[in-house]
């Protein structure tokens, strides 16, 4: 473990038991099956990956709204895979959760003032410091003046206005870490900047950690350091940003990367090169690297029986593939 | 002379609600030739959507306005009644792909029984000649011929789109209308859908009508770009100069913000935020927010049509 981290996840599972009627259990939905990395103070992440694999589970339960089946996670070196309620309660107050779909994570009946009233009584602060924090927290996120906002309701607010005030509901207990579930994919391209600056802004002016996840890989430059790549419940390949366009070491990473357009007339002249098939289920997922029954480079008899280790071919670039296995683990 | 298959002229769509009059198509001019792609770009709540609603008379309830030309083959169809219009144009010459509408396939009906309807109710086809042609939609999407006989939640989101997209192309129309196809989808199969309506393309010449603000993902199909701004198309152009070099402030500013996978630049933004669509500002509707705005953006500019054959709504280009 790196003495600076401030979140370290070790071996992490997060499964989901499907029961059956009769027979009882019928089997886990293995969402998360084995996620390992350590975020130091100050840094951002983002997990990039598609639908289903795993991504939204893995943030659910970072954030302790799910406790995982199996494997550890430290907060400063605090054990919150056991901890109790208060400590469940501390932990919650120090990591920050700003979700996808602003509206939807905006109660509609409250308005701006209750809705950043709520977390501050339910930790216990009292009335008059509470008028304070909501009033700077709105500063930072730059909703001025104050007055036209604090007493409007989220429909009367745009799109990325009510993204601020979730950043800022995030804010106010003054968090060490951030999570945040695709914070601009419902916004305009236009307003995705202009949050995505925002964010930005406050990890540097006040050393937060961010956890960001993604879909949208041709932003990830803009706003992270580090960039983990998931399929199938695992992260097949952690990288920093530039490493990883420059060097996209899993073929699932260089799919995916091969897909994404950038706006040029050339690209109706030819087709984009997609593997086969879908990702896999998280029921019964394939044997050995889940990503072989679609790899292009499968190699048989390895892939598709053994499960490949974490390798890292390249200094701070490591990949689950069996492509690189004279490098070292 | 060619006058485009589709031509659309100051086709206006205004919606009455209890704030006053929402302006959401405001007089929009364009025309579409056989066997070409538009993609019409732009944000939420700038009437794109509302543009498809106008062409293909799909109106709700609190209309305001409802007028100008839409000529199919060079026919107006403006003046057809609703009887005629759904017989003469509506799927069979112009259909639909409405956005999200992969989640709104039929839960308790088969793939097959919801892509055959048109042909039974449409074309009063007997149902083994109607299943011919299904299974040859699907076979052209892409989706395999075991997957008629199943059910809506028993496919994932590229096979329904896929599904939705058969619908739409099951009367072969000349035309159709493409409400954001792939926004809720994931990357691979985004790629995946629009490889294949690259290939409809190809090999059946039909048209289509692109609606999104994805723009990076627009260029993989359009030949010609139109954006629309509050209500109005402020640039038509050719894929080839549009993604090169737009011209209108708010096209040159929109593309600034879309970040690049391939390339390194500094992600702007636009000030401001779009005018509502009921209180909408004199002159320019973008000048508010422009730039490079002068005493003329007080006045409303015309469609100014280059040299070069683009077209653009803005005094610069005078």
């Amino acid at each position: 473990m790196e003495p600076s981290a401030l979140l370290s996840v070790r071996n992490l599972h997060t499964w989901y038991e499907l029961r059956q009627r009769v027979f009882g259990r019928a089997g886990y939905v293995r969402a998360v099956d084995g996620v390992t990395f350590d975020l130091a103070e100050g840094t951002a992440i983002a997990v990039v990956g598609e639908s289903g694999c795993g991504k939204s589970s893995l943030a659910k339960t970072i954030l302790g709204l799910y406790r995982p089946t199996r494997g550890e996670l430290f907060f400063q070196d605090k054990p919150i895979h056991t901890a109790n309620a208060q400590t469940l309660r501390w932990y919650r107050s120090q990591v920050g959760f700003v979700q996808q779909d602003p509206y939807g994570a905006l109660p509609p009946f409250m308005n701006v003032r209750r809705i950043l009233e709520e977390p501050l009584i339910i930790h216990g602060i009292r009335k008059a410091q509470r008028q304070e924090r909501i009033h700077e927290v709105l500063e930072e996120v730059n909703l001025v003046p104050i007055e036209d906002f604090i007493a409007k309701f989220p429909h009367m607010l745009s799109g990325g206005q009510q993204q601020r005030v979730v950043i800022a509901r995030a804010m106010l207990l003054r968090p060490k870490l951030i999570v945040a579930d695709e914070p601009v994919s419902m916004l305009d391209a236009s307003v995705r900047v202009e949050i995505l600056e925002l964010l930005r802004h406050l990890q540097s002016t006040h050393r937060l950690a961010v956890l960001y996840i993604t879909h949208d890989l041709s932003a990830v430059r803009h706003f992270s350091e580090r960039i983990f790549v998931m399929y199938g419940g695992r992260i097949v390949e952690k990288a920093l940003v530039a490493d990883l366009l420059r060097n996209p070491l899993h073929p699932y990473t260089r799919a995916l990367l091969q897909a994404i357009p950038d706006a040029d007339a050339t690209n109706v002249e030819t087709y984009r090169e997609v593997p086969p098939g879908e990702p896999p289920s998280l029921l019964h997922p394939p044997s050995g690297c889940r990503f072989h029954p679609r790899c292009p480079l499968v190699i048989s008899g390895l892939c598709d029986t053994q499960e490949p280790p974490e390798l890292e071919p390249e200094p701070l670039h490591h990949t689950l593939c069996w492509l690189y296995k004279d490098s070292k683990a | 002379m060619n006058h485009g298959f589709l031509q659309v002229e100051h086709l206006r769509l205004h919606y009455r609600t209890t704030q006053g009059v929402v302006q959401a198509v405001d007089g929009v001019t364009f025309t579409l030739d056989q066997q070409q792609a538009l993609a019409v770009l732009g944000e939420s709540g700038c009437g794109k959507s509302s543009l498809a609603r106008a062409i293909l008379r799909l109106l709700p309830r609190n209309v305001a306005a409802y007028d100008g030309c839409v000529r199919v083959h060079g026919l107006d169809v403006m003046p057809f009644d609703e009887e005629r219009f759904r017989r003469a144009v509506r799927w069979s010459k112009i259909s639909i792909v409405m956005q999200a509408a992969m989640n709104a396939l039929n839960p308790v009906l088969r793939v097959a029984d919801q892509v055959i309807e048109p042909l039974l109710v449409h074309q009063g086809l007997p149902r083994e000649t109607a299943l011919v042609l299904v299974s040859d939609v699907f076979q052209l999407v892409g989706v395999p011929q075991d997957f008629m006989g199943r059910y809506a939640f028993e496919l994932s989101g590229g096979m329904r789109q896929r599904v939705v997209l058969a619908m739409a192309l099951v009367l072969k129309p000349p035309l159709v209308l493409l409400d954001e196809p792939t926004s809720a989808l994931d990357v691979l199969t985004q790629a995946n859908i629009m490889n294949v309506l690259k290939r409809i393309k190809r090999e059946t010449g039909t048209s289509f009508m692109l609606i999104t603000h994805d723009i990076a993902t627009s260029s993989e199909l359009a030949d010609r770009v139109a954006v629309m701004y509050a209500g109005h198309l402020v640039e038509i152009s050719d894929a080839t100069h549009f993604f090169g070099e737009p011209l209108h402030p708010y096209s040159q500013m929109l593309m600034a913000s879309v970040p690049r996978l391939r390339q390194e630049h500094r992600l702007e933004y636009i000030p401001g935020r779009p005018p509502s669509l009921i209180d909408l500002p004199r002159g320019c509707r973008f000048a508010p927010r422009c730039p490079k705005r002068f005493a003329k953006c007080e006045e409303d500019p015309p469609m100014i049509h280059t040299e070069d054959g683009r077209q653009v709504r803005c005094w610069l280009y005078e």
